[in-house]
Parts: structure tokens; sequence; C-alpha cells
């Protein structure tokens, strides 16, 4: 365990060095402040919509920045080690790659975390504050069911980044891969199964159509954040099947755990086979 | 206790036989000069060791333990050749941070890094050292926790002659407290005063190993004798070629002085004839050097044939 929180303070201690730390809540503070301030510029004026509104657009520009913040940080934690010629060393001490890994994931999970609690947080209380008659309890509620939602899917991403990372041999091959996965969850993957329902004319189990939301963290997140202000009346596009989901927010929040979960034992079960 | 115990050990990379049937040992207080071309399998004996791959047959032991557990790696040191560290810590930011996964004292670390002289640039950060600095600082990252078996994968590269002096200094008091090393080098004329015994490998197979005095008779090399003559060359000519038991030398004529390279089992008939005859005024005796034997082992010709991927 020891080890492990060796590994997780260096990575902690060095993106407060590089900045990426504060760079990471900067933007998510920026974001949120902006979003929440013009919330409204679509109805011709400028001031705060409503709390499930500035949440839903703030979970839509996530779906597009989280995944992108976390491959980022953590696309080349392997591969970068391997390339730096100190993943040989590591590998000499008394650390085992499960160790090592774990402690990577740690120290990434917990640079993203603290940067959307300070980004977001900031954003949640200069919300409170400033904005007249806002409900603050659901908007504590609501705050905080998007922060941690965010922080887990964000650490889904860092455990598909390393899945990258423990299988590249090159950096800008992690890169470029990661660069896939984000194209795929994000973009690519709703159009599929849009273009899929389309085709099919109806002849798939409709039973099981709501279930295929749950092979995409981002959709989860989404519906996490947007369903949970009850009726679906925000929903659009594939989404709308998020409504014939048989499962309550728990099971939303059990699948992104699981989103983390898996992706983190692949890359483990895979990085026990590279070769140093 | 050994520091390590090979038997018999093989290991494939692709079905690529790297090393075959390799006995190799290591007791404490002892340093093993580890030799072989480029591929020779250096670098897998000590990963193997290391515990970074398993052997695919024969058995190795290491510290009495099993290679790669944690309880053994605890106790080894290890330099990799080209050392690299974390461009943009300082370096006494990076030994703290091994020491850390080392569970050593971390009131080690400038102690270390005083002693590898690095004490002026331990807080510069290791993207401003040169090779040499890095080279040190890789040192001190495997003296940490004072370890029971000690590998260095060409140590002295980037040193310069003072330092490397220093460093084979300090291996020595570190052999005499009762460290075992390993010591891989291309140096050989510099490791050849320092290691207790060598072990000479080519294409993945122990080729000779054991003291220099056991390697010199295993080879069986000429031992080459300058002799100045009292009077002409000729007559000391003639006093060699009337020597009784000896194999007829080759001779060759330097500078006015006789080189004479003899059977070692012909050396010492050979210089008591001589000395009775008179007809020498001075002997300088050359013993095969350690570069010599390896020669002799490895065949000459190294590097059209051979190139194998480190």
């Amino acid at each position: 365990m020891n080890s492990v929180w060796t590994i997780a303070r260096k990575e902690l201690s060095d993106s407060l060095r590089n900045r990426w730390l504060l760079a990471i809540a900067i933007v998510f503070a920026v974001l949120a402040v902006g979003i929440a301030w013009f919330g409204a510029a679509a109805s011709g004026q400028v001031g705060y919509a409503s709390t499930p509104a500035t949440i839903a657009s703030l979970a839509s520009l996530g779906i597009f920045l989280i995944p992108l913040i976390a491959l980022l940080l953590a696309y080349d934690a392997i591969v970068g080690e391997d390339e730096g010629g100190t993943l040989l060393l590591l590998m000499t001490y008394p650390l085992s790659r499960g160790q090592l890994l774990f402690g990577k994931f740690l120290g990434h999970g917990l640079t993203l975390a603290f940067a959307t609690i300070l980004g977001f947080g900031v954003a949640g209380i200069a919300i409170a504050v400033l904005v007249e008659d806002v409900g603050i309890t659901s908007l504590a509620l609501a705050m905080l069911r998007f922060i941690g939602s965010t922080i887990l899917l964000g650490w889904g991403f860092i455990a598909l980044a390393y899945v990258v990372s423990v299988r590249a041999s090159e950096k800008p091959v992690a890169a470029g891969l990661a660069l896939a996965i984000w194209f795929f969850f994000v973009l690519v993957f709703d159009l599929l199964l849009l273009g899929s329902l389309v085709a099919s004319e109806g002849k798939l189990n409709p039973e099981l159509l709501p279930w295929l939301l749950m092979l995409n963290p981002t959709d989860i997140y989404r519906l996490l954040n947007i369903l949970a202000f009850g009726e679906g009346r925000q929903l659009s596009g594939v989404l709308s099947l998020g409504n014939d989901l048989p499962i309550g927010q728990s099971g939303l929040w059990l699948g992104l755990v699981l989103w983390c979960v898996a992706p983190l034992t692949l890359a483990w079960a895979l990085f026990r086979k590279r070769r140093i | 206790m050994s520091c390590f115990r090979l038997e018999n050990v093989s290991y494939r990379y692709d079905k690529a036989t790297v090393l075959q049937g390799v006995d190799l040992r290591l007791e404490p207080g002892e340093i093993l000069g580890l030799f072989g071309h480029n591929g020779a399998g250096k670098t897998t004996t000590i990963k193997l060791i290391l515990g970074l791959m398993q052997p695919v047959g024969g058995s190795l032991s290491v510290l009495d333990g099993s290679a790669g557990d944690s309880q053994v790696t605890r106790h080894i040191g290890y330099l990799p050749e080209n050392v690299m560290f974390y461009p943009q810590l300082t370096g006494r930011e990076i030994l703290a941070h091994f020491a850390r996964l080392k569970g050593a004292d971390l009131r080690q670390v400038p102690e270390l890094l005083t002693q590898v002289g690095l004490d002026d640039a331990m807080d510069a950060r290791v993207k401003t050292y040169s090779k040499g600095m890095r080279q040190r600082l890789g040192l001190a990252q495997a003296l940490l926790g004072k370890p029971k078996l000690l590998m260095l994968d060409e140590p002295t590269v980037g040193l310069d002659p003072v330092a490397t002096a220093d460093l084979y200094r300090l291996l020595r008091t570190l052999r005499d407290s009762g460290t075992g090393i390993v010591l891989c080098s291309h140096v050989l004329p510099g490791v050849e005063p320092y290691i207790d015994r060598a072990a000479i490998l080519t294409d993945g197979a122990l080729k000779a190993s054991g003291n220099l005095e056991a390697l010199r008779r295993q080879a069986n090399m000429p031992v080459t004798l300058m002799l100045e003559p009292t009077g002409s060359l000729d007559s000391l000519e003639n006093a060699i070629r009337q020597c009784n038991g000896v194999t007829r030398p080759v001779m060759k004529n330097i500078n006015n002085r006789l080189q004479v390279d003899v059977r070692p089992a012909d050396k010492m008939p050979l210089l008591t004839a001589l000395m009775a005859s008179g007809e020498v005024a001075d002997v300088g005796i050359h013993q095969p050097t350690l570069e010599d034997i390896y020669v002799h082992f490895i065949g000459y010709g190294g590097l059209a044939h051979r190139g194998g991927v480190q």
C-alpha cells in the first residue's frame, strides 16, 4: 500500500508542478460560470436560466471535455515511463505491476477529482451567492450529483487511457489511440446507435434497446444528470431511450462505477503481459 | 547464502534462444565481471536475476528466495545501461522517490548524493544534468538501502577517469563489507584489476567462468616475453633454440629486443635455461590480459557477424 501511495503522490505532485490541476480547475470554473450566466441567452436575455437547464448544458459540454482531459492526463502513464527509461528501473523495485498501475490511477484520479471539486465547486458557490432566489438545496444536490458523476466519468476515461497505454509501444501511438477512444464514445457511438435503430425498422427488441446506452459511459453520465430532474422533457436523440431504462439512478451510478472498474482490470491484465 | 545461483538456465524470446544452459553463481563479498558481445545475453541474465522475466528452463534462486519476490528485490541494487530519470524533478526528489519505493531511510538521500559527488547539483533538475551526472545519480539509486546484491550495467559510461577510479574504490569497499557485485562492462582493461571472477558469454551460452588465473589456464594462451640481449640478438635466438623440452616459440625482433611467445608450460624451463646462459640482460613478462582472454573465447571477427539487439 505504501508503494501505491508513493507512486500516486508523485503523480499528484507532478500535476501540481506542471499546473495541470490548476488549469483543469480554471477551465471547469470558467465553463460553469459562463454557462450559468449566459444560460438564458437562447431566450434572448442574459442571466441564470434554471438549475436543471444549467446542469443539462454543463453535462452536454462535459461529455466532450472531461473524457478528453482524462485521456490527455493518462495516456502516457505506462508507455511514457517505458520511453523515458524509468519503467525498467521501477520494475526492479519492490513494486508489482498492479501496484504501479493502481498508484498511477490514484494519482491521476485524485488530480482530476480535486480539479473538478475546485472548478465546479467554486462555480456552484458563485451561483448560490450571486443569483437571486435560486433554490440552494436543489442547486447543491444537483451540483454534488454533477461533480460526483463528472469524477466517475473522468476516472472511467483514465482507466480507458491505461488500456491504451499498457499496450502501445510508443507515445504517439498511444495518443492516437486515446483520441480514437474519445472519437468513438463521444461522437460515433450515438450516431451508430441511431443509425442501427433506423436501419432495423423496429425489428430490434424494444426492451433491449435502452440497455445499449449503458455501453457508453458518456450516455450514462448525461442520463444521470438530466433524468434526475424528473420527466425526460429535455432528452433528445438517442437519449430518449433512457426513459425506458428499467434501472433507477443507482443503476446508472453503478454503470459508471463499472466503467471505471472494468477498463482498469483490463489494463492490469494487459500490463501483466507487457514485456519490459 | 548465495547472492544468486543459476542452474542450467535457459530463456527464449519469440522462439529464438537467448540463453542456453547457463550455470552461474555469485557469493557475498565477490565481484563478478560479466562479459560478452552485444546480444550475448548479459542483459537477459541480469533481467532474469531481477525477476523481470521468468526462465523457460532450469532453476534460479536469488538471495535464498525467488527472483522478483519483493522481499528479495528490496535487497538488490541495479544500475541499468543508459539510466534515465524524470527530467522535471531534481536529483534529490528523484532519489527520495526511489528511496520511498525501496523502503530505505530517507536520510540516506543526501548522504548518497554527496558520496557520488552530486552535492552541488542535488537541487538542480535532472534535465540539466550531463551524462556523467545522470550516471552518478543512477549509481546513488542503486546503492539505496544498502543492497546485498548490486548489479551494474556499464557503470563507467560517461564518468571521467577520477570518478571511475572513485567508483571502483567504492565497489571494493562494498565488496569487503559483504556485498555481492556483478559488473557488466566493455572496458575490460578498466575492470580487470577489480574483479574476482569473470564470466564470458557468447550467443547465450557461458563460454568460460572463473578467476583470471583459471581462465588463463583454460585458454592456454602464450605468454609474451620481451628479452633484451646482453650481446647480439642472434646469439640470444640461438640460446632459445637450444633449449631442451621447449616447443620452438614464435620470435620477433622489435627494436633490438626479442619478443618471444611461449606456451605457459614452457615459460619457466625457458627462463631458467636463459638465465643460466647469460644471454639475457633484462626480461619483461606479459601475461595475457582479460582482453586477450576475452577475444580468445569470443573469437575474432566480432564486428562482422555479431550485432544482436540488447
